[in-house]
């Protein structure tokens, strides 16, 4: 064991190294792009340098003549072809480049040249020229000619505004208030595998080889948009090279590769340049808020109110919505809420790691150790404070919730006692140092999933379903349940995913994926058992003749009853087959009656974690040390520390990695990342890894994640709370609050950089 | 990508004699459709994203000539041919022990993979990175001359205060160059009109109402030596970079610092700003302000007032005026500092 590799504490797995580690450090692991194709022709987009508008003619001719140039696809050339995307489901936008001559956004594509190699396309691509009539396009907040539309209703993922109690009535018995406003940036995915799609057909069938979060949704819309019966269509994901949302919805590229195979009658790869990645693809909405918090003098909130502006595109209502989760978060009292979209020339945002978490969570936090400071209290006692084991909106029971157990096992770690009050008053030689914390929540969603499960009688086990193994480690957690369930070791189990022809299985996100596969495989291997269990049981002459099933267990290949043991493989014998199969459907509780048959066509029915008689959130703690120069003023985070209660770890190795590559997002999102506008032109201007900054490894210097122990029976049977989307939501908030510490300089706009230090 | 020839000439005369037989000979360097490649860590890069587009490449990374790839150290200083490695210099003993300034300018620049390929002569004449010029599909002089600056008022939080015209206001971003200035280098050329020397000081252009033309090059110019004269206070010499992380970024504001203290006074001082200014950026007046007093903090700040009186800020990059002042602060006190 190491620190790489944490000891189980209770309710935990073994901390297994991933599946497929070895292949992933040695890189001889195939994205999709690398798959070698026969005869592919290679596509390049064209994309406008013009944010709204129309395109009035495009020139080709040169393109044409560039040798090598197979087609060229453009405006008009797939009427009748190609169905215009939608928005929703698994669709990003219903923006269709080619089926519109309007310009919705800054690099909207405009046509796509196909040629025999990569080289030629791209010199083909440079020669097209377009003309536009160019329209003054709205950036974003603050532009002339924006709309704003309220949020509640726009979209169905977003009905209502949660409110509870007289806001303006518990506001004014307040005796200590807070009523600032915070804002968070567009921010951009930047995977390090670029996007790319590659579309092969056979026979009338395609197969589309793209890394996605959801081959059974995409297979379903590429069908309708292609006119073909999703029998035909099959989208294969062995490996994501960085998803986070960035490969959950299909952007209209894919649809267009597809298409333009089809006509070329010949296999077609386009791999997107980071650059146009910025357009193309989705990203995080820039948001506004407006928070307004009232509390005793004991430290109690009385009063919550919580107002977000966030960017949408004009034709798509993309809502984030946080605010489901920040009313929900402490016992406040009375709580008043309200979302509004800004409509502006851009192209549709779309999921980002804890979408709506990251930007409102951070709001809320930052208030919060406003207010702790306005109360003159400790920012962690504060907290508890006002810890709750009763949500305040429908005033339902949390299923489980180890906030402060989170808080005080970090704090330990973190050495919080050492902390001095003054602002400033911690120093390093030049360097002033700030100690900072925050509250990570996420909550624990569910949906329902598909798994095939086969037992051979050799010992070995085969596990199939259509979830994707983003980096998450689903594949090594989903073979350490079948391996537990049937008794089998690690190694004997192979897990099978990322295809759209397995059992399918739910989007892998909002944090669903390990709590969805592990219940269908836990289901499936059950199903096993049960018919190990009755071949036993009823056998004439067997070890277990006679036994209840319910008494029978299974350990090391062997079926036991105490001392009575029979070996699997023996039962196996004795029942006739070489293997046994099962295929297991698992429908959360409270899934509509079409659950399944809706995840087959691609409909998603994620049960939230507000659903149902009790809420089921995931909660953290997050500590921060930072060092700022006290000429320069450049912060750097010398200290992390998060510890984090999510039910059940299935592996505490593959758990970690994922709250601490969290944690580091959440530095980047403090300090870093920005996409930055051309307020004028509406146009994106650092496009690329040189200036869309990211933390490097120098960046990260001392982190540390505590696993705290937790069982949750209520949430799914697998016992799991989704930790994917926890790690990054406390650490913005937290650098805030290190950075008030050092400098007494309260930040609310992220990210924060040296000029607002200095 | 567009197609283009290449050559790979064996000596200085045929690798200048090629760009001289060209019709566009003339042209300032960066607009000729020759152009010479040595890391190619900036060429390439430029040629894919479109902003260079030269017919020919010349690689002079097979020149034969030795002095090209050496460190030659001798009382009188110390010589860097233009082929050597950026990575070969800063691990360079007598560099690091006389000249610190120029290995820690060397160590915080780019990546080490870069730094192993790229060549010092590539590296003083590395373009901007100003967005807009990167992005072929914006409107900028530099690139494009008489297309006008999307910079000027467009998102410029990276873009030099100091030495900006109302044509181009693109940051040098080099971090050698300071380095450079601050040590009083020079640099020897060949072209086929013969071999000449120029203070380093001299080489890089303000952008004035030609920010295409960035250098006193031809195109048919090489660079062979960078020549840095003995100066035994340069011991106590410094880089200072700030960066928005703590490593992979170019420069938000960095200062070079060379000083001569005897018993706590400043008897001599030389100071180039980096990040902040069109062309590598001799803070003059700041030395003349720091020359024979004291060396604290108050006459730092004195300094450093002195050294961006003349700085012109746009929207977003008013900051850099503070913070450069900030740096040549902290940079004078930790070169005073220095054990040396
Ligand atoms: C991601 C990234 C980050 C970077 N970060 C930094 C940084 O932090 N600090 C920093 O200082 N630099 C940084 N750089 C720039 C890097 O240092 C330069 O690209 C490199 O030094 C150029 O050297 P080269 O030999 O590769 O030049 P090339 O790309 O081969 O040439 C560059 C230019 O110099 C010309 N040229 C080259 N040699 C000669 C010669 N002998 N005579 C005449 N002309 C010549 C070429 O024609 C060309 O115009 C970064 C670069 C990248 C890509
Ligand atoms: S600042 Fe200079 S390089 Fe940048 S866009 Fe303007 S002219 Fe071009």
């Amino acid at each position: 064991m190491n620190e790489a590799a944490p000891l189980p504490k209770g309710n935990m797995g073994e901390p297994v190294a991933r599946i497929d580690a070895r292949l992933k450090v040695t890189g001889d692991a195939r994205y999709p792009a690398d798959l070698p194709v026969r005869d592919v022709a290679h596509a390049v987009l064209v994309t406008s340098p013009i944010a709204r508008g129309r395109l009035t003619q495009l020139h080709t001719e040169a393109a044409r003549a560039v040798p090598g140039v197979l087609d060229i696809i453009a405006a008009g050339d797939v009427d009748g072809e190609l169905e215009r995307p939608q928005f929703g489901n698994s669709g990003s936008t219903s923006i269709a480049p080619l089926h519109d001559r309007r310009i919705w956004h800054d690099g909207q594509i405009v046509a796509l040249v196909v040629a025999e190699t990569f080289e030629a396309a791209s010199e083909a691509a440079a020669l097209v020229r377009a003309d536009f009539q160019a329209e003054e396009p709205s950036s974003g907040f603050g532009s002339p000619g924006i709309e704003i539309i309220p949020a509640a209703g726009a979209s169905p993922l977003y009905p209502e505004n949660p409110e509870a109690g007289d806001f303006d009535a518990a506001w004014a018995t307040a005796e200590i208030s807070i009523d600032e406003t915070y804002s968070t940036p567009t921010q951009h995915h930047n995977p390090m595998e670029l996007f790319s799609t590659t579309a092969s057909w056979f026979d009338g069938d395609v197969t589309v080889n793209e890394s996605s979060q959801n081959v059974t949704g995409w297979k379903n819309t590429l069908a309708r948009q292609l006119k073909v019966d999703p029998e035909h269509v099959r989208v294969v994901s062995p490996y994501v090279g960085g998803a986070f949302g960035s490969r959950g919805p299909m952007t209209p590229r894919t649809a267009i590769i597809a298409h333009a195979a089809r006509r070329l009658g010949r296999p077609v790869r386009c791999v997107v340049t980071r650059k146009q990645a910025y357009t193309t693809q989705t990203y995080r909405a820039e948001t506004r808020h407006h928070i307004r918090m009232g509390a005793m003098k004991d430290g109690r909130i009385v009063a919550f109110r919580h107002e977000g502006w966030e960017l949408t595109s004009r034709p798509d209502n993309y809502v984030v919505g946080g605010t489901g989760t920040t009313a929900r978060m402490y016992g406040y009292g009375a709580v008043e809420t309200k979302v509004s979209l800004v409509k502006a020339d851009r192209n549709t945002p779309s999921y980002m790691r804890s979408p709506p978490e990251t930007p409102y969570v951070y709001a809320l936090e930052n208030a919060m150790d406003e207010m702790a400071v306005a109360l003159a209290m400790d920012p962690v006692e504060f907290r508890r404070v006002n810890d709750t084991m009763t949500e305040p909106i429908e005033g339902k029971p949390f299923s489980s919730r180890s906030l402060m157990e989170c808080y005080d096992q970090a704090a330990e770690a973190f050495g919080w006692n050492r902390r001095t009050r003054g602002i400033g008053s911690m120093r390093d030689g030049d360097w002033l140092v700030g100690m900072g914390c925050a509250t990570a929540v996420y909550p624990t969603n569910v949906a329902p999933c598909t798994a095939r499960v086969r037992l051979t009688a050799d010992g070995r086990i085969r596990v199939q379903s259509g979830s994707h193994e983003i980096g998450t480690g689903i594949r090594t957690v989903a073979a350490q349940m079948a391996a537990e369930r049937l008794g089998a070791p690690f190694w004997s189990v192979e897990v099978e995913m990322g295809d759209s022809s397995l059992p399918p299985a739910p989007v892998s996100g909002g944090s669903t994926s390990t709590a969805s596969v592990c219940s269908a495989v836990m289901k499936a291997c059950d199903a096993i058992r049960a018919r190990l269990f009755h071949a036993a049981v009823t056998a004439n002459d067997g070890p277990l003749s006679g036994l209840a099933p319910a008494d029978l267990g299974i350990a090391d290949g062997r079926i036991v009853a105490g001392a009575r043991v029979e070996a699997v493989a023996n039962a196996m014998e004795r029942m006739g087959v070489g293997e046994i199969e099962e295929y297991a459907e698992f429908a959360p509780e409270g899934s509509s009656a079409d659950a399944i048959a809706n995840l087959y066509k691609g409909k998603l029915e994620m049960r939230m974690g507000e659903e149902g008689a009790k809420v089921k959130y995931a909660f953290g703690a997050e500590f921060v040390e930072v060092r700022i120069h006290r000429l320069t003023r450049e912060t750097r985070v010398s200290r992390l520390v998060g510890a984090f209660a999510a039910g059940r770890i299935m592996n505490p190795r593959t758990a970690r990695s994922q709250l601490m590559g969290g944690m580091i997002w959440g530095v980047g999102c403090a300090l870093h990342e920005a996409t930055e506008m051309d307020r004028h032109s509406a146009r994106y201007v650092n496009t690329d890894l040189q200036d869309y900054l990211v933390p490097v490894n120098a960046d990260i210097q001392d982190v540390k994640v505590i696993l705290v122990e937790e069982k949750d029976t209520d949430v799914n049977p697998a016992g799991v709370k989704g930790l994917g989307e926890l790690g990054n939501v406390g650490t913005p908030a937290a650098v805030a609050s290190a950075v008030y510490h050092a400098t007494g300089k309260r930040i609310r706009d992220l990210p924060i950089r040296i000029e607002d230090l200095l | 990508m567009r197609p283009f020839g290449f050559e790979r000439p064996e000596t200085l005369e045929r690798a200048a004699g090629i760009v001289a037989a060209r019709e566009d000979r003339a042209a300032p360097p960066p607009l000729s459709s020759a152009q010479f490649i040595a890391g190619g860590t900036n060429m390439a890069d430029y040629m894919k994203l479109g902003v260079m587009r030269p017919n020919l490449l010349v690689d002079i990374g097979r020149l034969a000539d030795p002095g090209l790839r050496r460190i030659a150290a001798s009382p009188d200083g110390i010589r860097l041919g233009a082929l050597v490695r950026m990575s070969e210099a800063e691990e360079n003993a007598d560099i690091r022990i006389g000249y610190p300034v120029i290995a820690e300018s060397l160590q915080q620049a780019a990546s080490q993979q870069i730094r192993n390929m790229a060549s010092l002569g590539g590296n003083i004449l590395q373009r901007t990175r100003c967005e807009y010029f990167r992005d072929i599909s914006w409107a900028c002089n530099k690139r494009d001359p008489g297309s006008g600056c999307a910079a000027m008022d467009g998102f410029n939080r990276q873009h030099a205060v100091l030495g900006v015209s109302d044509r181009c206001i693109a940051t040098y971003h080099g971090d050698f160059a300071q380095a450079l200035i601050a040590l009083d280098a020079s640099v020897e050329t060949q072209s086929p009109r013969g071999g000449r020397t120029m203070a380093f000081s001299e080489l890089h252009r303000l952008p004035g109402e030609t920010p295409h033309v960035e250098t006193q090059l031809m195109a048919d110019e090489l660079i062979t030596l960078i020549d840095i004269p003995a100066k035994p206070w340069a011991r106590r010499s410094h880089y200072l970079k700030i960066r928005d992380r703590q490593s992979y970024a170019f420069a938000v504001a960095s200062v070079a610092v060379v000083l001569d203290l005897e018993d706590g006074a400043v008897r001599d001082v030389r100071i180039a700003l980096g990040g902040l200014a069109t062309v590598p950026w001799r803070a003059q007046e700041a030395e003349d302000e720091l020359k024979g007093g004291p060396l604290d903090e108050r006459t730092a700040g004195r300094a450093a007032e002195a050294a961006f009186a003349g700085a012109m800020p746009r929207e977003h990059n008013a900051f850099k005026i503070s913070l450069g002042r900030q740096a040549l602060v902290r940079a004078l006190l930790e070169t005073r500092d220095m054990r040396v």
